[in-house]
């Protein structure tokens, strides 16, 4: 099991520096436009670059990227978005807003998609089974931006009930704030509960017709104690690994979501930089978004075997 | 024992033919084999939802492809009219079915001096704007303006009333001509506004009538609007139809510019200058957008470049993953190892960075769509080389593999004849589950604008919904159809792809029934 873990780790880390360095060197290949912010004096201009080593290889600038940026932590200076700030210290500041979206929109769906899970298992072939699995089929399927929409539409401005964009301070426990981010976590979720009941109820249902559920009726549990005691349990075991993924995913949140509805995230921050060409920002989310992703595969694949000790990791 | 020693010799003369002519056969086997493709389509059609979202794909492929085609006129062609913007935001309308809402009306509450506006429309041109009064003349305590409120039904094709053009002199004869033949008032009088005191009031082509400074008529003492057409100078000799109540004194144009070029500057009824212009009266059935453009056909255009677009994509990916795949699951070992871990790190690049860093570097060399496309083939084929593999290692150390190998068949034919058939139904169920994915994220990447396909002639339903966002509020239905179509697409593409993927499995063969 260690040695599995420890294989994985070191596999991730070298897909993200092989993903780093693609990015970098085809970022540094893109036609270089005039600095044009930093004043109109070319020598400056020419100084600055200088003087950031990016007159030099790509290698060798590959080389101070990284001292820099892994080593001291210190990726650049914004050059067009915020000009003069450091982009580490704004994409920290962008952090929460995003993160507090997709935590309510987590805990607003998990029991949600369990409950309908379970209970679509439990009733399976019966209408209620039938309803929830087309609703599921349904909401699988919809983009999320058609819900988004939907929701703006209906609960934002027929019946007013949330503001239609989130309100952009830093006062992230506030009433007020919690109240306008609601439609965008009802816009997550919406998702997340259709994948998570589906899942749920294929595995539940599946685990309800096993022999050691007989058994366990046979020696004397009511439907109930064997359901919770012995069925919910196992099934269990893939679902858990999916949400434990979904809550390391969150941090890298919903670009579309956060675009409709303003959210002053990560997400936003990634667009801005691309349509303003600011290249350390690209970098850095870059790196983030890759980041996140490798780590909640990893966390998927491991828990499986933390949860369920029979599944033994890296087997052949 | 004695009855065997008697058959044991047996003369030969006793034996007789049982049949003497003809050749015997094997029995014919009574119902007819059931091939692999033939067993799937039953189960495909036993799975109703499954048919009845094959139906609706069929529809939806047909509006992409025939709408264009069918409902393209002048208006919808002619892409740099800049008379285009007098049509904008026009709602929904189909005659045939008016009475469910769908009649390009919607219900507004207006103050008085634009109904008032909205009524001298309707007396001047006889097509009024409001086509139903449901409150008439209220106060509103909440509002602090002095005026009353109108709950009425606006007619969104007539509301813009008159607008002015100016027109070369040529222009000028030919929309003349236009009205002679067929007796549609296209201009009308122009007005004199010697009496209008505000700028406002005199560029506002709709004030024809007496009038105080805030807009509101001064009518006369039968409750009627008095007209302060002009009635001298020069209008070109304008000889066509006039206005009910013309003694033939109004004046229908003002003239400018020297005798060489003249410049005729005239009001038009925006409802009859269309007809006059692209042939037909207004009327849209998804309506148009912010820009005027007709939703209907541009939201077919982008839908079939969307399918198009998907389908390409789905057949190299298809390509590039069976091969890749192939290659994997029959040679094993290194080569094995050695691809996958290349399929590792490119399986690991987020999406949006992909397709973000081709629009950097390759848009403006090859193009939007040469870069998407590749930015979606770069990763797309992994899933899929991932299914082949699985199936490559599960069929190639089987006998019947052994067999024909030993009967003498290469490596390309064992590969291609032998195994890769057994995977060819997983391989159709991800290639049409692959194109709602890849029309999905298309509509994602243009609708955060990191990918922008939309153009004058070409859009793409991510960026017609952008579009619409801003006008979600006052004029949703520039998103609703879009949202529908795509809507629709991806349920019907899922669960196509669900029931054939199901039809596909041949151990589920009778479990249904």
């Amino acid at each position: 099991m260690f040695k599995y873990v420890l294989k994985r780790i070191v596999l991730m880390i070298f897909v993200f520096f092989v993903i780093l360095t693609m990015c970098f060197v085809l970022v540094k290949l893109l036609p270089q436009t005039e600095a044009q912010q930093f004043g109109k004096d070319a020598n400056l201009i020419q100084q600055r670059r200088e003087a950031l080593g990016y007159n030099k290889p790509i290698l060798v600038q590959y080389g101070i990227f990284l001292r820099r940026t892994l080593a001291g932590g210190d990726w650049g200076i914004s050059e067009t978005l915020y000009r003069g700030q450091e982009v580490w210290d704004v994409f920290v500041s962008k952090l929460p807003a995003t993160l507090m979206v997709n935590v309510y929109s987590m805990l607003f769906s998990v029991p949600l998609g369990l409950l309908f899970g379970i209970y679509a298992a439990l009733k399976k072939n019966k209408w209620q089974d039938h309803v929830i699995s087309t609703l599921v089929m349904l909401f699988i399927s919809v983009p999320s931006y058609v819900y988004a929409l939907l929701v703006q539409y209906i609960l934002c401005f027929k019946l007013k009930l949330f503001p239609l964009q989130m309100n952009s301070g830093t006062d992230y426990f506030s009433w007020s704030m919690f109240v306008s981010v609601v439609p965008a976590v009802l816009s997550l979720a919406f998702g997340t509960v259709a994948s998570l009941t589906r899942y749920t109820r294929a595995e539940l249902s599946e685990v309800l017709t096993s022999d050691f559920m007989l058994l366990a009726r046979t020696k004397g549990l009511t439907r109930g104690q064997a359901t919770v005691r012995h069925a919910l349990r196992n099934s269990m075991v893939p679902v858990f690994p999916i949400i434990l993924g979904e809550f390391v995913s969150i941090l890298s949140g919903s670009l579309i979501i956060e675009q409709i509805f303003g959210v002053p995230g990560v997400g936003q921050l990634y667009l801005n930089s691309i349509t303003a060409l600011d290249y350390n920002f690209y970098m850095l989310l870059t790196a983030f978004y890759t980041l996140i992703g490798l780590v909640s595969g990893i966390v998927v694949d491991i828990s499986y075997g933390f949860i369920d000790p029979r599944i033994r990791m890296g087997e052949r | 024992m004695n009855m065997k020693e008697e058959y044991l010799n047996i003369p030969k003369e006793e034996f007789e033919f049982y049949q003497r002519e003809g050749v015997i056969h094997d029995k014919k086997l009574e119902t007819k084999p059931v091939g692999y493709f033939r067993d799937a389509m039953g189960r495909f059609a036993r799975n109703k939802s499954s048919v009845v979202a094959a139906v609706i794909i069929l529809f939806l492929i047909l509006f992409a492809i025939f709408v264009p085609i069918l409902f393209s006129n002048n208006y919808t062609n002619s892409l740099t009219d800049t008379t285009y913007l007098q049509y904008s935001r026009l709602l929904p309308k189909c005659d045939a079915l008016a009475w469910t809402g769908w009649d390009g009306c919607k219900d507004v509450t207006v103050s008085s001096d634009i109904y008032n506006s909205y009524l001298a429309i309707g007396v001047e041109t006889g097509m009024s704007p409001i086509t139903e009064v449901y409150r008439a003349d209220y106060e509103d305590s909440s509002s602090n303006s002095s005026s009353t409120f109108y709950d009425i039904r606006l007619d969104s094709y007539t509301q813009t009333g008159m607008i002015y053009l100016t027109l070369t002199e040529s222009e000028y004869k030919a929309i003349q001509k236009y009205q002679n033949e067929t007796g549609v008032q296209v201009i009308y009088p122009a007005i004199d506004t010697s009496e209008l005191r505000l700028e406002s009031l005199k560029n506002n082509a709709n004030i024809w009538y007496k009038c105080s400074n805030k807009g509101m008529p001064r009518l006369n003492k039968d409750g009627e609007f008095e007209n302060i057409y002009k009635t001298s100078g020069n209008d070109g000799d304008y000889d066509s139809l006039r206005i009910e109540g013309d003694d033939g004194s109004y004046r229908y144009a003002l003239v400018s510019g020297t005798s060489s070029a003249m410049a005729f500057k005239v009001r038009v009824f925006s409802y009859t200058y269309f007809q006059y212009r692209y042939g037909f009266e207004p009327s849209f059935l998804f309506g148009t957008n912010a820009y005027g453009q007709d939703i209907l056909t541009r939201l077919a255009s982008g839908a079939r470049f969307s399918l198009v677009f998907a389908v390409c994509i789905a057949l190299i990916n298809m390509f590039i993953g069976v091969v890749y795949g192939a290659i994997e699951g029959y040679y094993g070992g290194v080569v094995d190892l050695v691809m996958e871990r290349i399929a590792d790190i490119l399986v690991d690049v987020p999406f949006i960075v992909v397709a973000s860093l081709f629009q950097l570097h390759l848009a403006r060399r090859v193009g939007v769509v040469p870069s998407l496309l590749f930015a979606f083939v770069l990763t797309g084929w992994i899933g899929m080389a991932s299914t082949v593999r699985m199936q490559f290692y599960r069929y190639k150390n089987q006998e019947y593999i052994l067999a024909a190998r030993t009967l003498g068949a290469g490596d390309l034919r064992l590969m291609f004849r032998h195994i890769f058939p057994n995977a060819i139904g997983t391989i159709i169920t991800s290639c049409v589950l692959m194109i709602p994915s890849v029309v999905y994220s298309e509509s994602n990447l243009t609708y955060l604008g990191i990918v922008n396909l939309d153009s004058s002639t070409r859009t793409s339903i991510g960026s017609m919904l952008s579009a619409g966002q801003s006008l979600l509020s006052t004029y949703p239905h520039v998103v609703l159809f879009p949202a529908v179509f795509i809507s629709l697409l991806m349920i019907t593409f899922n669960l196509f792809g669900n029931g054939l993927r199901d039809a596909f499995n041949p151990s589920l063969r009778g479990t249904e029934d």
